[in-house]
């Protein structure tokens, strides 16, 4: 790196520009990281956090089925058939849709889930709820000044706060909890939209077959989710998009510069340095220019997310920073290899003559 | 990293070397069956007017393009029959060139155009910084001078850096390329002298190409250099 840091020192100017972009790339990769995470778990930590394997979701009479939680709908036999296959240790029902939550002071969307008690996440206050009670989020209970023992109104019944819960989410509305027959009783409907299954059964596709049902891995019955997909396709398309275009902009300037550099190149090829020793010290050059760039903008971008939070839906944790910094490093080095490749094709016999 | 096998100091020895290039549907010879032998500690001229093949020869020599025909020895090894990575090498730990601009990488200052050859030769700099003092106090850079970049000193002040460039490697063989263009007369002088100079104290043998005649009062010995032939 003798020359690389030297180079950098002297050249501060156009150095600090390439950093600068760097670091409001990766700035901007961050936020929209953490919102693609934010969202993911707006949308689908109910399902996410299921303690379950896999969904099973059916279909109306004479439909095919789906993976939808909007268009499932499981009967008793299918349920009694999941039970007894050989695999599966349980075949829970539950039943998910949305309405509206009136308290004391406030109203709200809510996605209320009814199922066993077995399927709750993990309750910070009170009891499971049974018939006549409702399970709310931490966040929710606090935002809506809800605690054990509160009546709410959810849908056309009113409930019972029985505990407080992890917070959890579906569809970008809190979840509530309640027993199935209960949330039967708030959506109108007579049969659970899905079963959680625990284990997997031994002939999964057979058992599709016979009993009309499709049956996925939880983390694939995210795409079950309204709108999840298309949600996390778009976010995820915008961050592809930036990574690229940070490759392309971080070989474009080292393209920039390794042609303005032609000469310094075949003077160092005519006194001895190798093609590899120049390449490495290109490549810790673009290193160092990438990783000061890109730890900057992670920081800021942390740390905006981190304010951000309160606001809008920013998943905050080190994968947040991490991965866009490392993403913007790899993908910043492999198009700054792509152009300082050209050192190996500088001739030094350009050195001699007076054509510098 | 590759390195030359241990060899006495010699010199350097073209014998019978021709190289062409492509000139339309024909090829223009640029040296023409050259021959010259340059013992360790001998200041050699070769002049003659642009166009005549001296840069060739020096390319030739410096082992940076391969000749037609002929044998270029470096201290008794045959370069022809090295590969781009031992040519590489011997200009490392063989050669010192000067070149004609001074060709001072614009970043580092004096004393680390010294110093960035140690790291291209796999070493430590800083331990190799006192002896590039040494190096440019002998060719009459000292001081503050020695940390100016090269937008900081004069042209003279240039070329004295690039020749001490040249004799950090402990080169057997220098090559110099018209080394007062861009020098007035006394600068000129000074360089030549100084080349002199240290062709005699650090036993290498010399070659420098130029055309202009008043500065050849220091040279052991003139080569004339007429359409590709030496004379």
């Amino acid at each position: 790196m003798f020359v690389a840091l030297r180079d950098i020192r002297f050249a501060k100017g156009r150095f600090a520009l390439m950093g600068a972009v760097v670091t409001l790339i990766t700035t901007l990769v961050v936020f929209l990281y953490g919102l693609t995470g934010g969202l993911a778990a707006a949308a689908s930590s109910t399902v996410a956090a299921l303690p379950a394997d896999r969904i099973v979701f059916g279909a109306p009479a004479g439909a095919a089925p789906t993976v939808s939680f909007g268009n499932s709908t499981v009967s008793a036999e299918q349920q009694a058939a999941f039970t007894a296959a050989p695999g599966v240790r349980a075949a829970q029902p539950l039943g998910i849709s949305l309405t509206r939550l009136t308290a004391a002071d406030a109203a709200a969307s809510v996605s209320v889930l009814g199922s066993p008690a077995e399927l709750l996440p993990p309750l910070r206050q009170g009891a499971a709820p049974q018939d006549g009670q409702l399970a709310v989020g931490a966040d929710t209970a606090r935002t809506y000044h809800l605690s054990v023992g509160a009546r709410v109104t959810v849908g056309p019944s009113t409930l019972t706060v029985s505990a407080i819960t992890a917070e959890r989410s579906y569809s970008h509305a809190p979840t509530v909890w309640t027993t199935l027959a209960g949330w039967e009783r708030i959506s109108g409907q007579s049969r659970p939209t899905a079963l959680a299954l625990t284990g997997a059964p031994a002939a999964a596709a057979a058992l599709d077959r016979a009993q009309g049902t499709t049956t996925v891995a939880l983390a694939d019955a995210l795409a079950g989710i309204n709108g999840y997909a298309a949600e996390q396709g778009s976010l995820q398309l915008i961050q592809g998009f930036l990574f690229a275009v940070s490759a392309l902009v971080v070989g474009a300037f080292f393209t920039v510069w390794t042609v303005q550099r032609r000469p310094d190149i075949a003077v160092l090829k005519a006194v001895g340095a190798s093609s590899g020793y120049l390449v490495r010290d290109a490549l810790a050059q673009a290193a160092a220019v990438l990783l000061a760039g890109a730890l900057l903008g992670g920081a800021v971008g942390g740390a905006g997310g981190l304010l951000a939070s309160a606001a809008v839906p920013f998943d905050v944790g080190p994968a947040t920073v991490a991965v866009p910094v490392a993403a913007m490093v790899l993908l910043g080095l492999a198009g700054a290899a792509l152009a300082v490749r050209r050192i190996t094709s500088v001739d030094p016999l350009a050195a001699l003559g007076a054509s510098r | 990293m590759t390195t030359t096998p241990q060899l006495t100091r010699t010199g350097l020895a073209l014998r019978g070397v021709t190289l062409s290039y492509p000139d339309g549907e024909s090829r223009l010879t640029a040296l023409d069956a050259v021959s010259l032998v340059v013992a360790p500690g001998e200041f050699t001229a070769v002049v003659g007017p642009s166009g005549s093949g001296k840069s060739s020869l020096l390319a030739v020599a410096a082992t940076l393009q391969r000749p037609d025909t002929g044998e270029v020895m470096i201290d008794g090894q045959d370069t022809g029959a090295l590969g781009d990575r031992a040519r590489t090498a011997l200009r490392r730990e063989r050669l010192g060139i000067v070149f004609q601009q001074s060709n001072l990488l614009a970043s580092l200052t004096a004393v680390e155009q010294l110093l960035v050859l140690e790291s291209v030769r796999g070493g430590r700099p800083a331990a190799a910084r006192a002896r590039a003092e040494e190096l440019l106090t002998s060719v009459g850079l000292d001081g503050a001078k020695q940390r100016r970049r090269p937008h900081q000193l004069s042209g003279g002040e240039r070329q004295r850096v690039n020749i001490a460039r040249a004799l950090f490697g402990r080169p057997s063989v220098l090559l110099v390329d018209e080394p007062t263009s861009a020098l007035d007369h006394e600068r000129g002088t000074q360089i030549v002298e100084l080349l002199a100079e240290v062709t005699r104290t650090h036993g290498t043998a010399t070659v420098m190409v130029t055309h202009d005649r008043d500065l050849l009062h220091r040279v052991d010995r003139v080569a004339q250099m007429h359409d590709g032939r030496l004379r």
